[in-house]
Order: C-alpha cells, then sequence, then structure tokens
C-alpha cells in the first residue's frame, strides 16, 4: 500500500488546533498548525516535552480529533471522518510506534504482529516482517521477554507489517539507552528507504533530526521552524 | 488459531483469580437456580407418577354406613368412571415399650386382588391374608417410628374389643403420604399410623358386613369435580355422609400441595434471587475488568480494530467466565438437587424418585447469566471505545481529585494522608464506590434471606404453644359426647384442668368463595386454648359470632361484620339421639339455600392472628346452639402435672370414647423436625450459597481494586511507603465499602424477607417477619470473613508488587 508519487504530498494539515479541556482550566496543545507530509520523506517533528507534538501525531494518525482545523490524507478529510472512517484509515494505512511499545503482554511477538497483519490487505507474513526488523530468531518470545530495543524493533514489525502508507513513531527511542535507540532508528530508516514508508518521527533528541529529510520545531503548539536537510546522516552516525 | 483468540486464552489464565472469583458468584447464583427448580420439578413429576402407578382416587367420601348396592348407583354419576367402597376405622393402639397413647386408622384392603385405587406399594413383607383377622400391613414412617419388624405384634382397640395384630407387610401410600392425625397440625408418626387390614374381619368387627363406611372414585376425562361431589353427597346424605371431596381436598394431598407450594416458591424466589444478585454482580465485575483492559483496547484500536471487532472479543471473554460459571453452576446444581430431591424422597416416603432437569431450567440460567455478562462487557467496552485511542492508551486518571466533604468542613487535620487518598477515592468515583457498596449489601441481604426463617420459626412455635395452645394434651373423642365426659377426664390422677371443646368440620361460604375447614366451639374463659389478637392479647370470645383467622378472614374475602355462610359437613343424628336428646334437624347448605333461611348465618367478629393452621372459633355453647344439641363436646383440652404424666397416658388409653390424642411437646417436636427437613434444610443450602457469592462480591472488589491501583500503590512503595501502609490504603477502601453496604445490606435483606413471607404464606402455616440480631449478625459476620480472607489475599499480592516495573513503564 505504499506510495510510488514522488513529492505528492500525503497530509496536508492547516489551521489545526486541539484544546483539552481539564474542567477547570484549558491547555492549548496546538495552536493553528499547518504542515505537509510529502510522500516517501522522513520527517522529523523536534520539540521539548509539552510542545503537542503527540498531539499532532495523534490527530495525523487518527487517534484523535482536533478542536479546530482540517487535515487532508491524501484526498480524504482526515477531521470530517467517521469513527468507522477512522478506524478503516488506521487499519488500512497507518502504521504506529510508541514510546513504550504498547504491545500486548499476553502475545508473543510474533503474535503481535499476526494481530495486525489478520486484520490488513495484502499484509506481510509476520516472520518477514520481523526479519525486516532483525528479529528473526526471538519471534516467540512474550513482550516481557525480551529487551526494550527488541520489544520496540516488535511494535515496529508490527507497524509496518500491513505495508503502511505513512508511519508515525511518536517518541520510538524514548525508553531506550543510546546504543538500542540507534539500532531501532536503523531499522525505520530502512524501512523508509527499502519500502519506501512515508515517516514521521516525533522526539525531544534534537540528535535525531539529522536523519531526517525535513526537520520541523514545534513550541508549545505552534511550528517554529522548518528546514530540510541537505545531507541525511545514516542513523548508525548518530550519537547522542 | 487467531492472535486475538490466543491473547483471550492467555488473558483468562492470567486472570485466573478474578475469572475464578466471578465465576464463583455466578455458580452460586445458577447452582441455587439448577438445584431448586430441578428438586421441585422431580417431585411433582415423581407425586404424578407416583399418583398415577398407584392409581390415586379423584373424590372421597365417608359416611356412616351404607349398602354396598348404592356403590352400584353411584358409578352411574356423570362423570364418574370407577367407584371403589371401603371399611375404615379409626381405633386406639397400644404400642409394646411405648407409653404415650397411639391411634391409627385401619383400613380395608380387597378381599380379592388389588384395591381400584389408592394402592399400597409394599416395601417389606406380604399383603394380609385376606382371611385372616389378626394380620395388618402398616405404613413405614409408622413402622419406622416404633422400629416395627415383620412378625412384632401391637394390640389396637376395635370397636371396644381388643385385638392383638400381627404386622405381616410395611408399605407405602399415595394416599397417606402424610398421616396427619384428625385435629393435628403435623404428622405425628410415633402416635398416628394408618394400618391395612384384611376387609372381611374388619367389616365383622364394625358391623359393616355387605356395607360401606368410605368410598373413592375416579373421574372421566371431562368430569367436573364439584359436580360430582355434589351429586356423590346427594346420594350419601340419607347415609350419614360426611361431606365428599375431591383431592385438593384430601388431607395428606393438601398438606403436600401446600408443602410444594412452598416449594415452588422456595424453588423461584429464591434462586431469582441468587441469580439476580449473580446476574448483577456479574455485570459489575465484568465492566470493571474491561475497564482495566482500557489500555489495550485503545492499542487495537489504534491498529484499526473496528469497535465490533473489540467488542466481540471481549464479549467472548465474558462468555468465558460466563461459561465456568455456567458449567460449575449447572454441575454443582444437578448434584445438590439430586441429593435434595433424595432428601426430600426420604421426608416424603415416595417409593422411588424420577431426577428431572428440564431443559429450559438451564437455558433459562444461562440466558440470564448470558444477558447479564453481556450487558456488562457490552456497557465498558461501548465506553471504552468512545474514547479516541490516544486518550484511551493514557491510564484513566480524571486529575479532577478535590478535597472531600470531610476535609471541606475543616476535619482534614484528623486524617493523615492515605486516610485523605481513602476519602477522595471513594468521593472521585462515586458510582463506582456504589456499585461496589450495592453488590455486598445484596450478598448480605442473600445470606440474612437464606438465614432468616429459623428465628421466625421459633417465633411462631412460641405464639402457637406457648401463647395460644397451652394445653399439654388434647384429646378428641369418638362421637360427640354430653359435657359430663369432662368429669371423668378431671377425675383421674394427674389431670390439672381439663375444659371441653365441640370441634365440627365445615365448609365456609361467603360470596362465591368457599373454605373447608374446623368450626371449633371453646369455652369463653378457658385459660389452656386462647384465641389472640394482633398484638397477641387474648381475645374473649362474644357470647355470639365468629372470630376467625386473620388469614381465613382473607381467604374469604370477609370483613369484620360481614356474615358467614356455615355448611356442616357432620351428621350429628345418632349420638345426639343416643344421649337422649330430641332429634334435631340435620343442617345440609343445600337445604339452607333452598329455604334461604337465615339459620346458619353467622357474623364475623374479629379475626385472630395464628401463624399455624386456618380456623374459625365460637363460644362452645353458641356452637352447641347453633347446632340444636345439648351441652355437648367431642374433645378436650388437658394440662397435666408433668410428674403422672404416664398415668394420664394409660388411663386415656383404657378409654374406648377416647380416639386421638394430641400431645403438646410431640407437636412442637413434630413442627420442629418437620421444618428441619424441608425448609431449613433448605435454607442452610441456600445460607451456604449466600455466603460463596458474598465472598465473590467482596473478593472481586479487591481484587478488581488493586488491578485498577496497582500501578500507584507501587510507586507509593518506590517511594518508601510500607506493604501494611499501602494494604491500609487500598483494603481501607474496602472497609469503608463494606462498613457503608451493611446497614445497606440489612434493608434489603429486610426487604427480601418480607417479601419472602409474604410468598409463603399458605392454609399450613404463615411465618412471620421475625428477624432476631443473630440473623442480622450471622450476615455480617460472613460478609466480614469474606473481606478479611479477600484482604489476606489481596495483601499477599501487595507484597508482590513489582517495583522496577512501575519505573520502567509509561505513565
Amino acid at each position: 500500500m505504499f506510495t510510488t508519487e514522488v513529492n505528492g504530498v500525503v497530509f496536508q494539515a492547516r489551521g489545526l488546533t486541539k484544546v483539552y479541556d481539564m474542567g477547570e482550566v484549558q491547555v492549548h496543545a496546538l495552536r493553528g498548525v499547518d504542515i505537509d507530509l510529502y510522500s516517501g520523506e522522513l520527517l522529523v517533528l523536534l520539540g521539548p516535552s509539552g510542545s503537542g507534538k503527540s498531539t499532532l501525531l495523534n490527530i495525523l494518525g487518527g487517534l484523535d480529533h482536533a478542536t479546530a482545523g482540517h487535515v487532508i490524507y491524501r484526498d480524504r478529510e482526515l477531521t470530517a471522518a467517521s469513527d468507522s472512517e477512522l478506524t478503516e484509515y488506521r487499519r488500512y494505512h497507518v502504521g504506529f510506534v510508541f514510546q513504550f511499545y504498547n504491545l500486548i503482554p499476553s502475545l508473543t511477538a510474533r503474535e503481535n504482529v499476526a494481530a495486525v497483519t489478520e486484520i490488513a490487505r495484502d499484509a506481510m507474513v509476520p516472520e518477514e516482517a520481523l526479519a525486516l526488523v532483525g528479529l528473526g530468531e526471538r519471534i516467540d518470545h512474550f513482550p516481557a521477554q525480551l529487551s526494550g530495543g527488541e520489544q520496540q524493533r516488535v511494535a515496529i514489525a508490527r507497524a509496518i507489517a500491513k505495508r503502511p502508507s505513512v508511519l508515525l513513531c511518536d517518541e520510538p527511542t524514548g525508553a531506550l539507552d543510546s546504543t538500542t535507540g540507534i539500532v531501532v532508528l536503523e531499522v525505520l530508516e530502512r524501512v523508509n528507504r527499502e519500502l519506501g514508508t512515508t515517516t514521521a518521527l516525533i522526539t525531544h533528541n534534537a540528535d535525531i533530526a539529522a536523519m531526517a529529510d525535513r526537520v520541523m520545531r514545534l513550541a508549545d503548539g505552534s511550528i517554529v521552524d522548518v528546514h530540510r536537510n541537505i545531507e541525511k546522516k545514516p542513523a548508525r552516525e548518530l550519537r547522542w | 488459531m487467531r492472535a486475538l483468540d490466543k491473547k483471550l486464552l492467555r488473558d483468562v489464565m492470567r486472570l485466573r483469580g478474578v475469572v475464578l472469583a466471578i465465576a464463583l458468584v455466578l455458580v452460586g447464583g445458577v447452582s441455587t437456580f439448577i438445584m431448586s427448580l430441578s428438586t421441585y420439578d422431580s417431585l411433582l413429576l415423581t407425586q404424578a407418577k407416583y399418583y398415577r402407578d398407584y392409581r390415586f382416587a379423584q373424590v372421597f367420601a365417608s359416611l356412616k354406613r351404607a349398602p354396598e348396592t348404592l356403590a352400584r348407583r353411584i358409578v352411574h354419576i356423570q362423570g364418574v368412571d370407577k367407584v371403589e367402597t371401603r371399611v375404615v376405622a379409626a381405633v386406639n393402639l397400644d404400642i409394646p415399650g411405648f407409653g404415650d397413647p397411639a391411634s391409627g386408622q385401619l383400613v380395608s384392603v380387597p378381599d380379592r386382588g388389588e384395591p381400584v385405587f389408592n394402592g399400597v406399594y409394599l416395601r417389606r413383607g406380604r399383603m394380609v391374608d385376606p382371611a385372616s383377622d389378626d394380620e395388618v400391613v402398616i405404613s413405614e414412617s409408622f413402622a419406622n417410628a416404633h422400629g416395627f419388624e415383620l412378625g412384632d405384634t401391637l394390640s389396637a382397640t376395635i370397636n371396644g374389643r381388643r385385638k392383638e395384630l400381627t404386622i405381616v407387610g410395611i408399605v407405602l401410600s399415595p394416599e397417606y403420604i402424610y398421616e396427619i392425625q384428625p385435629g393435628a397440625v403435623f404428622p405425628d408418626y410415633q402416635r398416628f399410623g394408618i394400618l391395612w387390614m384384611a376387609r372381611a374381619p374388619l367389616a365383622a368387627a364394625y358391623d359393616m358386613e355387605g356395607a360401606f363406611n368410605d368410598i373413592a372414585l375416579s373421574l372421566t376425562a371431562n368430569a367436573n369435580v364439584d359436580d360430582v361431589v355434589d351429586r356423590l353427597d346427594e346420594f350419601l346424605r340419607p347415609y350419614g355422609g360426611r361431606g365428599a371431596y375431591g383431592r385438593e381436598d384430601q388431607l395428606s394431598h393438601k398438606f403436600l400441595a401446600e408443602e410444594f407450594n412452598q416449594l415452588e416458591t422456595m424453588a423461584t424466589v429464591f434462586p431469582m434471587i441468587f441469580l439476580g444478585v449473580a446476574a448483577f454482580l456479574l455485570n459489575v465485575v465484568i465492566g470493571r475488568l474491561i475497564n482495566t483492559e482500557r489500555d489495550q483496547i485503545a492499542i487495537l484500536k489504534a491498529f484499526g480494530y473496528t469497535n465490533a471487532e473489540i467488542g466481540w472479543h471481549y464479549t467472548k471473554l465474558a462468555l468465558m467466565i460466563v461459561a465456568i460459571g455456567l458449567v460449575g453452576g449447572v454441575v454443582v446444581g444437578i448434584f445438590l438437587g439430586k441429593g435434595m430431591s433424595a432428601v426430600y424422597q426420604d421426608f416424603y416416603r415416595f417409593p422411588f424418585l424420577q431426577y428431572e432437569l428440564k431443559p429450559s431450567v438451564v437455558i433459562n440460567a444461562a440466558l440470564v447469566a448470558v444477558a447479564a455478562g453481556l450487558a456488562g462487557t457490552l456497557f465498558s467496552v461501548a465506553r471504552a471505545v468512545r474514547l479516541p485511542p490516544a486518550e484511551g492508551m493514557r491510564p484513566e486518571t480524571p486529575t479532577e481529585y478535590r478535597a472531600t466533604l470531610v476535609e471541606r468542613v475543616g476535619l482534614q487535620r484528623w486524617f493523615a494522608q492515605p486516610t485523605r487518598m481513602i476519602m477522595r477515592h471513594i468521593e472521585r468515583r462515586p458510582l463506582r464506590a456504589l456499585l461496589t457498596v450495592l453488590g455486598i449489601a445484596s450478598a448480605c441481604g442473600v445470606v440474612m434471606v437464606s438465614n432468616f426463617q429459623e428465628d421466625a420459626i421459633h417465633y411462631m412455635i412460641d405464639v402457637q404453644y406457648g401463647m395460644s395452645s397451652r394445653e399439654d394434651l388434647s384429646v378428641s373423642f369418638v362421637e360427640p359426647t354430653s359435657a359430663r365426659a369432662l368429669h371423668s377426664l378431671q377425675g383421674l390422677t394427674g389431670v390439672a384442668h381439663v375444659e371441653g371443646f365441640r370441634s365440627v368440620p365445615v365448609r365456609l361460604h361467603f360470596e362465591h368463595r368457599s373454605f373447608r375447614t374446623a368450626l371449633q366451639g371453646i369455652e369463653p374463659g378457658g385459660d389452656l386454648h386462647r384465641v389472640l389478637d394482633k398484638d397477641l392479647k387474648r381475645i374473649k370470645l362474644p357470647a355470639a359470632g365468629v372470630v376467625m383467622t386473620d388469614y381465613l378472614a382473607k381467604i374469604l374475602g370477609m370483613r369484620t361484620g360481614d356474615w358467614v355462610t356455615v355448611e356442616v359437613l357432620e351428621d350429628s343424628e345418632p349420638v345426639l339421639r343416643a344421649a337422649g336428646f330430641a332429634r334435631p334437624k340435620t343442617f345440609q347448605f343445600a337445604d339452607v339455600l333452598a329455604a334461604s333461611q337465615p339459620a346458619l348465618r353467622v357474623p364475623l367478629v374479629a379475626t385472630t392472628k395464628q401463624y399455624l393452621g386456618v380456623s374459625a372459633y365460637l363460644q362452645r355453647n353458641a356452637l352447641n346452639r347453633l347446632l340444636e344439641e345439648g351441652n355437648v363436646i367431642n374433645g378436650a383440652y388437658i394440662a397435666t402435672d408433668s410428674r403422672y404424666q404416664s398415668e394420664v397416658y394409660t388411663r386415656l388409653k383404657e378409654m374406648p370414647r377416647v380416639s386421638g390424642t394430641v400431645v403438646r411437646e410431640a407437636a412442637i417436636a413434630q413442627f420442629n423436625q418437620t421444618m428441619e427437613q424441608t425448609i431449613l434444610f433448605f435454607t442452610m443450602v441456600s445460607a451456604t450459597l449466600g455466603a460463596v457469592i458474598a465472598f465473590g462480591v467482596v473478593y472481586n472488589s479487591a481484587r478488581i481494586a488493586l488491578s485498577e491501583r496497582g500501578r500507584e500503590l507501587a510507586s507509593l512503595r518506590v517511594l518508601g511507603f510500607t506493604v501494611g501502609e499501602i494494604a491500609y490504603i487500598l483494603l481501607g477502601e474496602l472497609a469503608v465499602l463494606t462498613l457503608m453496604a451493611l446497614p445497606l445490606g440489612f434493608m434489603f435483606g429486610r426487604a427480601l424477607c418480607a417479601y419472602m413471607v409474604s410468598q409463603f404464606a399458605s392454609d399450613l402455616y404463615r411465618i412471620p417477619l421475625i428477624l432476631e440480631p443473630d440473623a442480622y449478625s450471622f450476615a455480617t459476620v460472613v460478609i466480614l470473613v469474606s473481606a478479611i480472607i479477600s484482604g489476606y489475599l489481596v495483601w499477599r499480592r501487595l507484597c508482590r508488587l513489582d517495583l522496577i516495573a512501575v519505573l520502567k513503564t509509561r505513565e
């Protein structure tokens, strides 16, 4: 399901606003964000915690609703989509990777991936996806028996096994040490390169920005800077 | 197998403690349901088969004496299928080694072949030789009460002559499933028994050759019982008929029917309550269980699982739990049902037992359980999937804690932080706290309802035998006799006080309703047998008018001041003639109607509170006047000096005119035994199951609270709280909720008991709503012990909380 378009726009968001109503106070997580995401690119969203990056990613992924503004994915408007349309969108088009992996603890690595491939169209077999992330051998282990890096790689395998058009990663290395984090980033880089999956990766770690095609900085719910890396650094050369 | 199904199986394994506790609640509900209804159905089926196989008759009548030829005319009554005549006689018995007075009923068996009706099931020995005049077969309950063996003898006073009888067989009869002595409230197998004897010698002894004094009929398919009874009454009237009656008025059948009614009430009300409570709890606990899964639901949603798929996934989880509870409940229910049916088989002395579990019973239990499980599941899943996945993946912690009411009014300085946490947690989730409280309260109520009857029964005995029927003995005479007979009783050594009574079988009519009972004429100033008002104060019987058991007045729809029409079902002619009185008018209801005379109409002047039986009272001389007879009695209440009791018994036995004696102590013992074997056994089993449910509820509440708050508590441990301190936070909340639930549970239990009492009211007895402190304390103990055990189990889990995991994972 990945796209072969070159430089086609996958996401177009305009005026995205998100306000959390916390009873007596209102928290503005996003304050009118405009963003385009191009086919096949690797975008890094940088920002300190509380800057609204996760909220942005969640709205792009159909996990949350915007308070105001529009998101257009290809030719459909996500902000107007019904619950079942969003479900269908997540099911066939989007892969998620979360900071805390969010694996289902009662399923093995293989079964965690299968839980997704079973409901997708034209999915990989779980073994193939797990081989892609370099986890050929430990596929019958339960999450509790895997290291953090391994768990995150299972989560990536789970996200890419359905061959999504977009891969949305929320602090994928946030819970990992740098060596393990780099292994995970290498996997994401490879998926982006080999499968051409449009990838948005959010992090507060500025060092990771070097591997992106484009880098976008968020602060306090607004985009403060966008720049294109002339030269991408391979993930294995990153250090922090 | 699909990955999600594997997840399901592993989740069930992981949650096995909770799953089992929920299933246990359901096992309690379902097994009570299965046990009760299958027992009831089995008894009905067995009774029906017993009646059919042993040809229990449909219409009965006794009379003074009629020629055998009359039977050939009776068979032509429209609606009558077959007719059989018998000779039946009341006799006094003298049982070797048994000092108390005992009496029996001699029933003839045909000279040739099996009886047409009311066949007997031969347990041991053989039937009597038709030619033998000293052989009897006796009922098994009577035999067991005295340890009679084949070949043993006992003597009977047959028509004034003492006769030695040899027991050749021991039998059961559908006609005497209950052997109740006339005048007694409950069967007393030691002092009253049924004996079958060859017809020829029995007829000879009572001058019944070519004649009969008892008749039984069966009916054709479409016959109307009332019409046949009326026609039969017309035929028998000239022969001293005592009023024919259908099966529903046959003493043993009626008693059994009443018992079955009560059983039906218990078998429907109890399990409905239990199953209802179990269903409610299932709903609550499954809902909470699903709630703890909300982050997994969010993940599944994030990956594109539809709400329907997620709903179905958790539905399967709920169905598995329900299935475990159902299978367990059915298995336990069948086991208990068979056991209980066997107890009842033994109690009712059915020769066999047909255990029956109707598929509909299982299906109904399954439907209720599945519906409750699904409701709990779908409600929670619906709530979980309504959240956007991004929100669902965050732990459910509404941040809106606030100072509780207690703190706002300025009492906070009295409470340490953990106590404030307890109070705030309860106040933050009032609905959840309320559901927990309701769950524990309903469990408490169930325990109370299963336990209350014992108190009520003791109270009944106190009222009946301590305040109302205060006599030590009551004797009845073979026939109505002049009140002078009292002098000979009074003169017996050991008799302290005697009061005569006149009792006459009647059918009371008011508007279109009627009821067959006895009209009791007692001494107005009598000290032994008292009539009580609703405050249990003694009512002085008025000179005219009748006082009825409140329950009877309700059956007849009468109020004080209404006039009841009395149809007398006794022909008193011969005795009065013998006593030298003028020939009185015989009263028959038909005559009353025909002549439309006001003669036998009596005003209802008051109602009396009585828990046992259904009676109507008036002054004895008023009854005598009503019957246009002289100073006549047919029984007496006696107070004895306990030192001379056996002498009194011996002397009474020697009096040929005394046909039956009811001993008060024996009646109480008998009453207790009856209650123990039926109701109390049932309630004991129910109380156990109620306790199981109670435990399930409390344990679930604690266990789920733990899974909801495990992270929070582990974090506190990391901060240096001891296990004891975090246990205080979690279990303190449970303790508060449990204590809040108790008073509510008492109220709920009392309401349930009131409902049971209203459902239990019958001709035989009405259970008063009496809840002694021990009913409350028993329920309290069950709940508290459940709470303590649950607390202990949760404590053990708290000791094993994984502190590292808390630090590692998200929040």
